[in-house]
């Protein structure tokens, strides 16, 4: 991979290094935005990343908030072609937005449904050829609403995480969760985010501009990546902050200030 | 935005002949995207085309003013003027009586004043006494008008919407407020959009929900958050995968802030309005044509179908009026020169004299 193709975000990912295949293997990842600005570009750039054609990853999408059209055609904007990648088995699409419980029963879908999805998630894993398990990446497009699943049981959601960062430490896997930060900023006593933060190998955060939002700047990300120290002696906490840019076909990043 | 304007004018033929190839009240976006109208010309201008396909759209609501109503209204009676099916909820006794406060489409003769640009408008006021003879032209514009209507009508609140339009089987109507659960609205909408199944892409047929304060106290889900969440989750993935559009409105002040913030990351399309105080002087100094202004209209969040790319709007607040105290009107602010008293007339005489004018000669 030559560095030229890589941007800020790529950078602060740990994809320069080229020692490893797949710099997130056994990494959880997570990303937060909020109503104003939507974090779901860095998802699309991490299935790019995932999908290009000289890795071979394989993603298991769980999409609670938007539907496969509306993926396949971001993503065939980037380059990339999901429906190819469904055919060739390195891409995985569990649809829950049409999510319903048995005849409309709201209070009994909670725990039923995540233990299903865990349980298809597991098998999908299982089914996979031995070379191909350890670059598994797990993504979660909205945590939010799978609580919302759960009916509000947030704690079912809390053990579904755990039991997926346990996928990861077995398979060595990658799990990548979108969530909104306003949500619980508001909530009094919710530990929730506390709790996926604290889980989280990287954290991304997806803001808006303070001084308002701008044709030319969409927002900004700072990206925490935790766990440096098992792979380059320690080097702890690493944080960088820089400003984007969203465009159909590709994401510019670039430090406060470095554009005319 | 552009090409809205050809089929605004009269040049309208061939525009017409093409329209008869897809179902009237539909417009095609960008990225695969189809567009309903708003009701509201100028909303439909800011939001880049309308209400996309396939959106849910959430309006929160002053909690002291029902400044709502007036996007609720437009939105539902130019669906009805496009032979659009209607399910309309509200948490009323009697929701059909509201159907009967529906603005009806202005004639052509009035709202032609306002299809044309303001500096074209003052051209034409010299000419304004030939307007008899242009409305010769009309009846047959109009004839061909009424079966095949314009993408997006100027509504005009003064006139009631025909009868027509609100009996028959596309209306339905359903009160929330008698319901224990939301089981019976949520299986309600699910028959709704079951007709508008989409299915290769052909939009032939097209329905509107609108649900007025969704979490009005009276109703007994009020208090059950996860409900209406979950409720408003299943509405957007039904409405995903068919051509329809939801509009909900709701106080967002009688929800707790967290629920809120959920609510809002739900809408794929995301309005509030506010009303202004009658007499605040600070901001009557502050903004020209302040005394015309009803409300204001925020637009947080433009729907992103099919694409990254965050729609940046150069101005988010907006303020509704009333031209000729007859139709919607959305305008940026216009921040008044800074010095009060020369300024303010100023901008009364500059913007507001003639529509003014003709608003006394309209009585």
């Amino acid at each position: 991979m030559d560095n030229q193709s890589l941007n800020l975000l790529d950078r602060a990912l740990g994809f320069d290094q080229q020692s490893e295949p797949w710099s997130l293997s056994g990494r959880v990842v997570v990303i937060e935005d909020c109503v104003e600005t939507s974090g779901s570009f860095v998802l699309h750039q991490l299935v790019k990343r995932s999908l290009a054609p000289n890795s071979s990853n394989v993603i298991i999408f769980v999409a609670f908030a938007n539907s496969f059209s509306h993926y396949d055609r971001i993503l065939r904007k980037l380059g990339c072609n999901l429906v190819a990648q469904m055919d060739n088995k390195r891409f995985i699409f569990f649809d829950m937005l049409m999510l319903r419980g048995p005849d409309g029963d709201q209070g009994r879908i909670g725990e039923g449904t995540l233990v299903s999805l865990y349980e298809k998630i597991q098998k999908k894993l299982s089914g996979l050829p031995g070379d191909k398990k350890n670059y598994v990446t797990i993504m979660i497009d909205d945590v939010s609403l799978m609580e919302v699943a759960a009916n509000g049981a947030s704690d079912f959601v809390l053990d579904f995480l755990h039991y997926c960062h346990a996928l990861t430490s077995e398979f060595d896997c990658t799990l990548v969760t979108l969530n909104h930060e306003d949500i619980y900023s508001s909530m009094e006593g919710s530990t929730f985010m506390l709790q996926m933060e604290y889980l989280a190998d990287i954290l991304i955060k997806a803001e808006p501009l303070s001084t308002g939002l701008a044709a030319d700047v969409h927002g900004q990300l700072t990206v925490l990546n935790k766990g440096t120290s098992h792979r380059l002696g320690s080097l702890g906490n690493k944080i960088q902050n820089f400003h984007f840019k969203v465009k159909e076909n590709n994401v510019e990043y670039f430090y406060p200030g470095s554009r005319v | 935005m552009a090409a809205t304007k050809p089929r605004l004018s009269s040049f309208s033929r061939n525009i017409s002949a093409l329209h008869s190839s897809q179902s009237p009240g539909v417009k095609y976006g960008p990225n695969g995207s189809t567009f309903v109208s708003t009701g509201i010309p100028d909303l439909d201008k800011i939001l880049g085309g309308g209400f996309p396909l396939g959106s849910l759209v959430m309006v929160m609501e002053d909690a002291e003013a029902p400044h709502h109503m007036l996007l609720l209204r437009n939105f539902m009676s130019q669906g009805l003027v496009h032979n659009q099916p209607l399910l309309y909820a509200s948490p009323s006794k009697d929701p059909r009586s509201f159907l009967g406060t529906l603005p009806s489409p202005a004639s052509s003769k009035d709202d032609k004043s306002r299809d044309r640009d303001p500096e074209q408008e003052k051209g034409l006021r010299i000419a304004w006494q030939y307007k008899k003879y242009m409305g010769e032209q009309q009846p047959n514009f109009d004839s061909h008008r009424d079966n095949k209507q314009d993408y997006c009508s100027e509504f005009d609140l003064r006139k009631p919407l025909e009868r027509h339009y609100l009996t028959g089987p596309r209306v339905d109507c359903f009160s929330i407020q008698d319901s224990k659960n939301l089981a019976a609205l949520q299986d309600r909408c699910a028959t709704f959009l079951a007709q508008f199944q989409r299915n290769d892409g052909s939009s032939s047929l097209v329905g509107r929900i609108a649900i007025q304060s969704f979490c009005a106290p009276q109703c007994e889900h009020s208090n059950m958050e996860w409900d209406m969440l979950s409720f408003i989750k299943s509405l957007k993935g039904m409405l995903r995968s068919s051509n329809a559009v939801a509009v909900i409105t709701f106080p967002p002040s009688l929800l707790s802030p967290s629920c809120t913030k959920r609510w809002q990351h739900m809408a794929d399309t995301l309005l509030s309005v506010a009303a202004i105080p009658d007499e605040d002087k600070e901001l009557a100094k502050l903004l020209s044509g302040y005394q015309d202004m009803v409300g204001l209209l925020n637009v947080h969040k433009v729907a992103r179908m099919n694409t990254q790319v965050p729609v940046i709007l150069d101005a988010t607040t907006f303020s509704i009026k009333l031209h000729k105290r007859r139709y919607l009107v959305l305008e940026c602010l216009n921040q008044a020169p800074v010095d009060g008293s020369s300024g303010s007339s100023y901008g009364t005489s500059g913007s507001c004299s003639g529509s003014s004018k003709t608003g006394t000669l309209d009585f």
